[in-house]
């Protein structure tokens, strides 16, 4: 366990290195003015102009080596400072936990609600495989993982918000809100933990152990808690984890369809305005945040596999 | 099966009726802008807007300047002190009083900051008595108008922190901030205490939306009340709706095309005219921008003083364009492009896709371009770099959007842009004449024939190339009375609006 711990950590580590140098240089490499793009991503376009840019180089002292600015970010980030962003003034820390929050509250439900959605769905259809609700199953879920989430998003809205008037079509900051994002999400990735819960079922509910199980006498229902959830378990949980790589992604794009705002709706403005610390805080806690991710995915199905030892057995 | 169990559940909670659509008692403001944080220099335009707080001086959709947290103001007879009678018994969302102290306290904050107060000769703003003087270096006319900038507005001396970092907007206005959730939401309620009296309607949210589409999507649901910078696609849509009003009004920002004029091919004035002639406004407006037509000159009729009624409007003429060139010794090369002893007539367009329509603009231009022989190539790029190339000299021709109303008079522009040569206007070109009549009419000297005469060159001359005049549009809902579409994008009118009967 302490080795595990410990590779984790190592990882976490070779991760903020490698975030840090890689958004470094990239940040370097934009094409352009830094200083009249900060100035842009302060005062809008219409107040850029070279008085403006010169105060801010002079403010944030752009003339300076790029390696000196390096340097002083990987001490900054030693002692745990994220620096302010240069376009707001506020500390990186506090405008990551503002949005990173709303993303995670968004993912967070989506990741729900499509569990809600996808398993049950999937585990009726895998203990009659090759069904009416399987084949149904097959067809829907290839349509609504094969549609593109902004459409998704945009159709939702159009029949949930516009024509039966029951949701909010975009905004934040009411429990209604999160639905419509959330349901587009969830939609997406329900349609893919559908098929997982389904394959997984189907296999266990074909396997000679559940064979017995029927032939000592269970109930369906009791076959499916003793010897199926558990077994199904293991492929959801390591699904799971793959999704929420999946959620990050569409995550942006759904943020900007329903003014959500998030750390995509984030990360794109801060690279608009080369707010470096944003774009470098903002990367190191996504890069850590997939870190830890893998190091709870990998307990949970230790924990989870009776194979493994874990719990139950 | 507890599974299908929850799976219903969850379906049926999906289907309750919710709030969506219907008047909860709040004010919904939709609009792309970003809030960046409490600080007027960079959100002010949102601040003002949901009447927040408020500026010495006011515009009325005409463009002439009325009493704001002044009740009136005056130059000295050299023209060097102005003088601002403040209005009485007005107090700031914390209950302090408003006060020729906190007024010169917030102008000196903002001026020691980028915008267009840094660029006003001025010497010292300070408090006399009851009255607020400002001291100037130079006279300066148009001072007042400065003053109703939204950068220019008056927040609480408790909005700042030592270093003059806004912390807080504590402003005077009829709304006060309940929850500034940056970047995309703010909350307000009336404030009881306003000068004015409170506003009609208590409580009031402003939401960023960057997708147009989405917030044509708000409106079109009800979920929001008053909807700004609709895309042309959705203004048709939504004005088909009857419980939705869709109005439109010019503003004083213009489509311009500037040119560098130290490039040996436009350094001619005949050239930028060539240019020009080649372009067909009223289809690129019409097809484009979905507006009724283009610009003939640079400013619409909205800036009555400086929309001039005697200049010749810029028309669509390739014919003499080629023919212009042609007396410039240029000549069609083997790929019809033009040459000149041996140097193509090809240049660089730089543009930024913050406004969609710019890139789609370009390219639509590059085709009217190409068709009298001249090539160009289009580079959509971060919009900062049209200020950037213009410094270092690369610039070529720049396609962009430029606001003529940050203040109503449009004098405080010309004379950063134009006399003679500025970041967002002319690229050397200087017109002594021109510089001369601008900074006149800048310390007071000169009328209506001067601003004429002084439109006349810049049409004559062509450092820039006018294209389309914008339109600003909002939907606004049948749920509401009395909201106006400002020309010069100051106030929303959030003050006088009233839920409909």
């Amino acid at each position: 366990m302490r080795r595990a711990i410990l590779h984790r950590l190592a990882q976490a580590v070779m991760v903020a290195l490698l975030v840090g140098v890689l958004t470094f240089l990239m940040m370097q490499s934009l094409p352009g003015d830094m200083a009249f793009r900060i100035a842009a991503g302060r005062y809008g376009y219409d107040n850029v102009n070279a008085q403006a840019a010169e105060a801010v180089r002079q403010e944030l002292g752009l003339d300076r080596p790029a390696i000196a600015a390096f340097g002083s970010w990987l001490w900054d980030l030693m002692r745990l400072d994220f620096g302010t962003s240069v376009i707001s003034g506020a500390p990186v820390m506090t405008e990551i936990r503002h949005q990173l929050g709303a993303s995670l509250q968004l993912a967070g439900a989506a990741l729900a609600l499509s569990l809600v959605i996808g398993p049950p769905i999937g585990i009726l259809a895998g203990l009659r495989a090759g069904g009416l609700l399987d084949r149904v199953l097959l067809v829907l879920s290839t349509a609504l993982r094969s549609v593109p989430q902004f459409l998704m998003g945009l159709v939702l809205i159009v029949l949930l918000s516009i024509q039966l008037g029951w949701l909010p079509a975009a905004g934040h900051g009411r429990a209604e809100h999160f639905i419509l994002p959330a349901l587009t999400l969830a939609l997406g990735l329900a349609a893919v933990s559908a098929r997982v819960a389904r394959d997984a079922m189907a296999r266990v509910a074909g396997s000679p152990h559940y064979a017995f199980g029927r032939w000592k006498g269970l109930s369906e229902a009791q076959m499916l808690r003793r010897h199926g959830l558990r077994n199904i378990g293991v492929a959801m949980v390591t699904y799971l984890g793959l999704q929420f790589a999946m959620l990050v992604e569409g995550v942006v794009v759904i943020e900007a369809i329903f003014g959500w705002p998030g750390i995509g709706h984030a990360l794109v403005h801060a690279i608009f305005g080369r707010d470096v610390p944003m774009v470098q805080g903002t990367a190191l806690l996504l890069g850590l945040g997939f870190v830890l991710l893998n190091a709870l995915v990998d307990l949970a199905a230790r924990w989870i596999d009776p194979r493994a030892g874990g719990v139950g057995t | 099966m507890r599974p299908a169990f929850l799976s219903a559940a969850a379906l049926a909670a999906l289907s309750l009726p919710l709030t969506a659509g219907t008047n909860d008692g709040v004010l919904d403001i939709v609009a792309p802008f970003e809030i960046k944080g409490a600080d007027p220099v960079t959100s002010g335009n949102i601040f003002i807007k949901m009447d927040l707080a408020e500026t010495l001086v006011n515009v009325d959709p005409d463009g002439r300047l009325t009493p704001g947290l002044a009740l009136s103001w005056q130059a000295s007879d050299d023209g060097l002190e102005w003088r601002f009678d403040l209005r009485p018994d007005v107090v700031f969302h914390d209950g302090s009083a408003f006060d020729a102290d906190a007024a010169a306290h917030a102008l000196n904050v903002a001026r020691a900051k980028p915008g267009l107060l840094e660029t006003a000769p001025i010497a010292a703003i300070s408090a006399d008595g009851g009255d607020l003087v400002v001291t100037l270096t130079e006279p300066f006319a148009p001072l007042p108008a400065f003053l109703s900038e939204y950068r220019s507005l008056i927040l609480a001396p408790a909005a700042y922190g030592p270093g003059g970092e806004v912390t807080e907007v504590i402003g005077t206005g009829p709304y006060r901030v309940t929850r500034l959730d940056a970047p995309l939401r703010l909350e307000a309620q009336g404030f009881a205490d306003h000068w004015d009296g409170p506003p009609f309607i208590d409580r009031a949210s402003y939401q960023s939306v960057g997708r147009a589409e989405t917030r044509a999507l708000l409106a079109e649901s009800g979920d929001a009340d008053y909807v700004f910078n609709l895309d042309p696609a959705s203004v048709a849509r939504l004005s088909g709706l009857d419980r939705l009003e869709v109005q439109s009004v010019s503003v004083p920002r213009s489509l311009l095309i500037k040119l560098n004029g130290d490039h040996p091919a436009l350094s001619d004035a005949r050239a930028r005219q060539a240019l020009s002639m080649a372009i067909d406004r009223e289809g690129l407006a019409q097809a484009i921008l979905r507006y009724p037509a283009g610009a003939d000159q640079i400013l619409p009729p909205s800036l009555a003083d400086w929309h001039s009624e005697t200049v010749a409007p810029l028309t669509h003429d390739p014919e003499a364009a080629r023919a212009l060139l042609a007396d410039l010794g240029w000549q069609p090369g083997p790929d019809g492009i033009l040459t000149r002893d041996g140097d193509r007539f090809s240049l660089v367009l730089t543009t930024y896709p913050d406004r969609p329509e710019l890139p789609l603009s370009a390219a639509v231009l590059q085709q009217m371009f190409a068709d009298i022989g001249v090539e160009v190539v289009i580079d959509s790029t971060n919009s900062s770099e049209v200020a950037v190339r213009h410094g270092d000299g690369s610039l070529d021709m720049a396609l962009f959007a430029r606001n003529f109303a940050l203040v109503p008079d449009p004098i405080g522009t010309f004379l950063t842009d134009y006399a003679p040569t500025g970041d967002w206007g002319a690229m050397n070109w200087d017109s002594p004449e021109f510089t001369a009549l601008i900074r006149d009419l800048a310390r007071g000297e000169g009328g209506q024939p001067e601003r004429d005469r002084a439109i006349e060159i810049l049409q004559t001359e062509l450092p820039v190339i006018p294209v389309a005049w914008y339109q600003q549009t909002a939907a606004i809902s049948g749920a509401i009375t009395g909201a106006v579409v400002d020309p010069f994008e100051r106030t929303l009118g959030l003050r006088s609006i009233r839920w409909a009967e």
